[in-house]
């Protein structure tokens, strides 16, 4: 099968000069869990942003390579970047509910791509809540300000919000990381159900986390790929010394 | 027993100590106090001078349409109606400029027209009054005399002058209030397919609203109070323009201009005296209920915004 997205000799390079991703290679599956970790400052969460080009948001920034997504560069200039973000949604570290109500968070993003029928969002939005497995929580008040919700039940939101766009891909930056235990459970059970019908790529909160969900995983070590491989094999045999190292702990 | 020897021995350092605390404490408090008597103060003079008034003017000549001090017509209609009629022209002129300039700059702008942008709006802030008011006899009240009103110093001209005085403080405020937004909002909408200007104008504007609401109040605060331009550019005449989009194209004479045309010619303690203080306690009631208009607005905006962080 062919790779869903593919990044060919991927570099990026913020104004101040710190090359944050070097010349990255990597092909990543279609319809599974695909993690990217490493240490702060590694990369990983710019390798997301500039998968969707939410990078584009820096001024001066620069990039070299190619990121392939439905056989198309999405750095070539005909590509309608409003269209690619709706294609591969985001979902943040810091839950980012908009100003609104539960229902309003759902459906703007569809009204935006212009969707209007009051049957469709309505439809949207029960499946993409059941999706995010916030549905039997918020389906008596989907009236209520977002702002009420709990910490977990926001983020939730967030991945319904992405989800009811029906996107290809979705990206995951470290999406647990305010979430207490229990939360982040059902956010990752959410997650196994989703990889049959999306591509999620995902910045895991721990070592741990990674090794829980992923399908395949790519170790990012400054910037540079250290290794790529399958979670049996990344996470149990790894090639590189160096990601032996970080995964038993002795740094990072 | 041991360990608590020393500092029974340190006593009297701690005393001296507290002496130091005492006056510096006392020296804050002289002066956070000061301002509330020098605010009571000025309301009390501001009363003295200004209730008489109420009792030498009938009420009807005090509500009435004529102002003619020389024949003991003390009539504050026209002149709150010129104040509305220029502060109300000014707000429209001032408020989607300042908000549409504010968003260009806090959003929309590369950062180095942002940083020549910036300082000259606050340069536009130091321009003095009567600087801008000289502007608009000169330039402006020409321009508008042909464009076919019948002269040029009309409510529009002040206005207009009023608008630009206010614009520097409704911008910043409002560049303010939008950067204090948090970038994950704007993240946010752009990652689920929003352009950039649905971004600006759902989201953003929005979540900046308190903020912006200040940002007005202050604005128009600076312009209620404004004098001198005014003063220069209203025509100052103290009739009440007939209603329609016409009445701010005829010269007005607003409260601040009638005060201080007509301050230095008076009296002290006749009639015509106390009934520019009562302008006075006019003005200030305005203005204290914009303030608290305000304050409550954004009060529960604060509030709302605060829980739901929780």
């Amino acid at each position: 099968m062919s790779p869903k997205i593919s990044l060919a000799n991927l570099s990026f390079t913020y104004p101040d000069g710190v090359a944050a991703l070097k010349n990255i290679t990597l092909d990543i599956p279609a319809n599974e869990i695909f993690v990217i970790f490493g240490p702060s400052r590694s990369g990983k969460s710019t390798l997301l942003r500039v998968l969707n080009r939410l990078s584009d948001l820096v001024e001066g920034a620069q990039h070299q390579g190619a990121v392939t997504f439905n056989n198309q560069n999405i750095f070539e200039r005909d590509v309608n970047v409003t269209d690619l973000r709706r294609r591969i949604s985001m979902v943040f570290a810091i839950p980012t509910p908009l100003p609104g109500s539960i229902r309003d968070n759902l459906t703007y993003g569809l009204r935006m791509a212009g969707i209007r029928d009051v049957q469709t969002l309505e439809e949207r939005v029960m499946r993409s809540l059941k999706q995010a497995a916030l549905w039997d929580e918020v389906k008596d008040r989907l009236d209520a300000s977002a702002f009420a919700l709990s910490g977990g039940q926001k983020q939730r939101l967030c991945l319904a919000r992405s989800l009811a766009l029906e996107p290809d891909v979705i990206l995951l930056d470290n999406p647990t990381s305010g979430l207490d235990p229990l939360s982040t459970a059902m956010v990752e059970d959410s997650l196994y159900e989703l990889k049959r019908r999306y591509t999620i790529i995902m910045v895991p909160h721990s070592t741990q986390q990674a090794a829980r969900v992923a399908d395949n995983a790519a170790f990012l070590l400054d910037g540079e790929l250290v290794e790529v491989g399958k979670k049996s094999q990344l996470f149990m045999r790894p090639k590189n010394k160096r990601t032996e190292d970080y995964i038993t702990g002795r740094f990072g | 027993m041991e360990q608590t020897a020393p500092f029974i021995g340190s006593r009297p350092a701690a005393e001296q100590r507290h002496w130091g605390e005492w006056i510096i404490e006392k020296l804050i408090q002289v002066a956070g106090l000061s301002t509330i008597v020098i605010i009571g103060l000025i309301f009390f003079f501001l009363l003295r001078e200004g209730l008489p008034a109420f009792f030498e003017v009938p009420l009807r000549t005090l509500l009435g349409g004529r102002w003619y001090p020389i024949e003991n017509l003390f009539g504050l209609w026209p002149l709150l109606v010129g104040s509305l009629l220029v502060t109300a022209g000014a707000i429209l002129i001032a408020v989607p400029l300042g908000l549409i300039t504010a968003i260009y700059m806090g959003e929309i702008a590369p950062r180095w027209q942002r940083e020549i942008l910036k300082p000259l709006i606050e340069m536009l802030a130091g321009i003095p009054s009567i600087v801008l008011g000289f502007l608009g006899w000169v330039v402006l009240a020409p321009l508008i005399q042909q464009a076919g009103a019948s002269t040029g110093l009309t409510a529009f001209t002040g206005s207009i002058i009023l608008a630009y005085m206010s614009l520097p403080t409704i911008i910043s405020s409002s560049e303010d209030a939008l950067s204090a937004v948090p970038t994950e909002y704007r993240d946010g909408a752009l990652a689920i397919g929003a352009t950039q200007w649905q971004t600006i104008w759902r989201v953003v504007v929005p979540a900046a609203r308190s903020g912006i609401v200040i940002a007005i109040m202050l604005g128009i605060g600076r312009a209620i109070g404004e004098t001198m331009a005014v003063l220069m550019v209203t025509g100052n005449a103290a009739n009440v323009p007939a209603l329609g989009l016409g009445m701010f194209f005829q010269p007005v004479r607003t409260m601040t201009a009638t005060i201080a045309a007509e301050m230095g010619e008076v009296a002290n303690g006749s009639v015509h005296y106390h009934t520019l203080f009562a302008i006075g306690i006019l003005l200030f009631v305005i203005t204290f209920a914009i303030n608290s208009l305000a304050g409550r607005l954004v009060g529960t905006q604060g509030k709302r915004r605060r829980s739901s962080q929780l």
